[in-house]
């Protein structure tokens, strides 16, 4: 067994080429037989996902899902930061730069206007929860934006740490809601364009949520909603430790 | 050749994040300002650039194709990698910052949309 568990280290990222495509398999069959194809495979196969990575976390008491498994490190190799950046830059082949150039600026309104909602929505729930103190107000608002903007936020106003961990609990939370919710929600928010996929990056952000919610939906749109959504966090971390920090102070 | 298209996916792909990160310390913020946006629209500029001149054969763009495909693989991994445990089991308010402002933004979204159509003439040109 040992022999067994080091060759998949050894060869940590083949294994999960090979894991990822059992998963899509599964995801592919529960769609066809159990679902007749009213939920795409490939989003079946990304909830399929969050399920095992919910059983695993629980069982290994790791943070990284099925990457804490045994023999399925790779996972953590693919399914990072530098995989998917990778990824969703080759998408934008098939993207049409006059488009984006047309709605570009209605993309820079949405930035802003989903950091404020998403700020002050998480702010205000801290509040009725009983956090009096603009440190706490303002990392748990910042945690609403995404869980890198929160503990940036928490480590730049020296916020105490159960409320750092909270906040990137919510900002987990609302990346897995957004995964999950996209494909719910598209068609009452008319996201089947370019020009509200965009508006829809900016507003929610979460790079994660919108790249699997997009990918769940149409993956067509997947580079408009990835071109704005990855000057969230960016912005997000300018805006919440500074100018919206200072305004709660202010207020209180 | 198929390596040229990742070659130069790749290197849109580092010039792009490095803009992001040095956009990032200008400004002061402890994170990428808008990396994989940067990217995207060189990616964009200069695959339009080269195809023109016939110096981007079909050959080539199967490596960029072939990422382009991978995307929901990794996108499944990445999903499989979560903490989702740590999202169910840390309270109720963890769970309702990361519910009602989501709820909100969404809700702004078709508010949004309207606004940038009023602008666009019916023929989609801006004005």
């Amino acid at each position: 067994m040992e022999i067994f568990y080091k060759f998949l280290d050894k060869n940590a990222l083949v294994v999960a080429f090979v894991a990822v495509g059992g998963i899509m398999y599964l995801g592919e069959l529960i769609s066809k037989y159990i679902l007749r194809k009213k939920i795409p495979g490939s989003a079946v196969a990304i909830f399929l996902g969050l399920v095992f990575a919910y059983v695993a976390g629980i069982s290994t008491g790791g943070e990284k899902g099925v990457a804490d498994i045994k023999g399925l490190s790779g996972m953590s190799l693919l399914g990072g930061s530098m995989f998917r950046d990778f990824a969703i830059v080759s998408t934008a082949m098939g993207a049409s730069f006059v488009l984006i150039k047309r709605t570009g600026w209605i993309g820079v309104v949405s930035l802003f206007l989903g950091i404020f909602v998403s700020f002050v929505g998480g702010m205000a729930l801290a509040w009725m929860f009983g956090y009096h103190d603009a440190k706490s107000l303002a990392t748990i608002g910042a945690g609403a934006c995404t869980f890198i903007v929160g503990p940036v936020t928490g480590a730049a106003v020296q916020a105490s740490s159960d409320v750092i961990a909270l906040s990137i609990a919510a900002g987990v939370v609302k990346s897995i809601l957004v995964t999950i919710g996209t494909p719910w929600l598209a068609p009452y928010i008319g996201l089947n364009n370019p020009n509200t996929a965009m508006i829809y990056g900016g507003m929610l952000g979460t790079t994660s949520g919108v790249s699997a919610g997009l990918a769940a939906t149409d993956p067509a749109l997947v580079p408009y909603g990835a071109l704005t959504a990855t000057f969230y966090t960016g912005l997000g971390c300018l805006l919440c430790p500074s100018v919206l920090y200072l305004l709660i102070e202010n207020l209180l | 050749m198929v390596i040229y298209g990742v070659t130069f996916l790749g290197a849109c792909y580092i010039i792009g994040q490095l803009i992001g990160d040095y956009l990032a310390k200008f400004l002061g913020v402890q994170a990428n300002v808008g990396g994989v946006g940067f990217a995207m629209l060189l990616l964009i500029l200069c695959h339009d650039f080269l195809h023109k001149r016939h110096f981007f054969p079909a050959e080539s763009e199967k490596g960029v194709l072939f990422w382009s495909q991978m995307y929901i693989p990794v996108i499944v991994a990445m999903s499989a990698t979560q903490n989702a445990a740590l999202a169910i089991n840390s309270g109720v308010l963890a769970l309702l910052a990361g519910i009602i402002p989501v709820l909100m933004c969404f809700a702004c979204i078709p508010m949004l949309s309207k606004l940038s159509n009023k602008n666009l003439s019916a023929d989609g040109n801006f004005l």
